[in-house]
């Protein structure tokens, strides 16, 4: 049986620069910034005392959650998800059901370390154990801690009754949650996923990347510029918080009701370094990153040349030139020939397992209003960047530009890469 | 403390566990909690320590097991805090 062709026909998004995907499309094209300097970072003795949170106070979130959800969740990954999450159903111009389970739809919602989060209004409820106040961390320690909490509080609102997962594997979540949903939809075994993930932000998750010394730590007075990929000067990643959510459906199902489609998903691939040949817990093999872009390739039956935009993983550290180095082998395209390049990081942070699908949701926003945004902060690119691409290839700000095929890679540690091509 | 005073804090305790299809202006001494007010029943611990915190109080397992309706509760709540 031939796959199933599958579309992205609902976006959801909560950035640390934007909450919505109107907002989001707007700051991306006008290279809005979310990252602040934040004063209990500097009082804690972080290194790195930037980051990136979205502005729950923008909103009320009662608007979008039921009322428990509004008012008594406190963990922010899982407040992120459903925030999101919502966001892309409706988009989808799909309805919510109070009493009927909806068994042709599932969802997969991955998570980084939703235990790690901040805990609003209420101290880390793990604390209270070793106090001896265990009784007091209420029914909601466990099912807000646990990693498939995102996923589990979503669907409490969505009613979905296919496949509810929750894949972790480090800053590739989302983008492999999006393929995972990908290759079920393909495979025929449901009508739509909801797929994406979602990162909480704060002093205890940014604390121990603070502590591997892999935050950018010279821009604590100019907040702004802490995150720049791919600059002479990039110095380390700036820690954020977010989620973004796609409703992926059949080409099928989504003309069958007709739904507006964003973008249709080609294919994609996943592989493992192995932590071997330069592969380490933090650092790539670059054999296999670049394996796993020419696969993805293959897989999404095009050509090198037909792309026109590549997103990047790009987090402003050491590696981002051995990236595009990896990039350029793998397309086999250098100079002026080679594709457009940005990743939404200089804009938003590096939110983790997060990243992949609020970029993924960039993706699909530049295919389908015909756009391309800015790398903001590159002022200087790295010279050995631009040893294997033409400057032309980076754009500083937002170009007005029609494209037809992105694709998008995320990477992770545990030396994991995971590889999306989008056309419009 | 007065006993409308109970009353009020209890109600607004109460309310954010509601299912959607139940206002807090449905809460009534004679209800159950869990078979009229259809609050899940893993959130009850929660109802207990948000009283527990609200009144300074501290209410004991095999008491939560007598708590069924509001009148359960606001009894509860008025003998804890006349001991206090």
């Amino acid at each position: 049986m031939d796959n199933k062709r599958v579309v992205i026909t609902g976006l959801g998004v909560v950035a640390s620069n934007a909450i919505g995907k109107d907002n989001f499309e707007r700051a991306l094209r006008n290279g809005t910034s979310g990252i602040k300097h934040r004063a209990d970072l500097a009082e804690l003795n972080f290194r790195c005392q930037i980051g990136g949170m979205p502005d729950l106070s923008q909103i009320n979130l009662g608007d979008t959650l039921p009322r428990l959800h509004a008012e008594k969740l406190t963990n922010k990954g899982i407040i992120y998800a459903c925030l999101a999450g919502v966001e892309a159903w409706q988009d989808a111009g799909l309805s919510i059901s109070s009493d009927k389970t909806d068994f042709d739809s599932g969802l997969i919602m991955g998570a980084g370390a939703l235990s790690y989060d901040s805990w609003i209004n209420r101290e880390f409820p793990a604390y209270l154990t070793d106090r001896g106040e265990s009784r007091k961390m209420g029914s909601r320690a466990i099912s807000e801690g646990m990693n498939s909490g995102g996923a589990a509080y979503l669907n409490s609102i969505l009613g979905l009754g296919n496949r509810i997962q929750s894949n972790s594997s480090a800053c590739i979540t989302g983008t492999e949650a999006v393929l995972m949903g990908y290759e079920y939809l393909a495979a025929g075994k449901a009508e739509r996923m909801l797929c994406g993930s979602t990162e909480g932000d704060g002093k205890y998750i940014w604390g121990g990347f603070d502590a591997m010394r892999v935050l950018c730590s010279d821009s604590n007075e100019r907040d702004t510029y802490g995150s720049r990929p791919m600059s002479a000067t990039s110095s380390g990643f700036v820690p954020a918080g977010g989620s973004g959510a796609l409703v992926l459906e059949t080409l099928e199902s989504a003309q069958k009701r007709g739904a507006k489609i964003y973008a249709e998903i080609l294919g994609g691939h996943v592989n493992s370094g192995g932590q071997r040949n330069g592969g380490t817990m933090t650092a790539p093999n670059a054999d296999a990153a670049i394996k796993c872009i020419e696969q993805a390739i293959t897989n999404a039956g095009i050509n090198a040349e037909e792309i026109d935009l590549v997103s990047g993983h790009l987090t402003s550290t050491k590696g981002d030139p051995i990236e595009v180095q990896n990039w350029a082998k793998a397309l086999k395209r250098s100079g002026k020939d080679f594709p457009y390049i940005n990743t939404p990081k200089s804009m938003l942070g590096h939110s983790i397992a997060g990243a992949g699908s609020m970029e993924l949701a960039a993706c699909a926003l530049q295919l389908s209003k015909g756009f391309i945004h800015g790398n903001i902060n590159l002022e200087e690119v790295h010279p050995a960047i631009l040893n294997e691409i033409d400057p032309s290839c980076l754009p500083k700000t937002s170009l007005e530009k029609e494209i037809n095929t992105v694709i998008k890679a995320s990477f992770g540690f545990g030396d994991l890469n995971c590889v999306i091509v989008l056309r419009r | 403390m007065e006993k409308v005073t109970i009353t009020e804090n209890l109600f607004n305790i109460i309310g954010p566990y509601l299912p959607e299809d139940i206002n807090t202006g449905d809460i009534s001494e004679d209800k159950h909690l869990i078979n009229d007010l259809r609050i899940n029943s893993a959130h009850i611990v929660d109802i207990v320590l948000d009283i527990e915190e609200k009144f300074d109080i501290m209410v004991e397992d095999d008491i939560i097991g007598e708590m069924n309706t509001v009148k359960d509760a606001l009894n509860i709540i008025s003998k804890k805090v006349a001991s206090n």
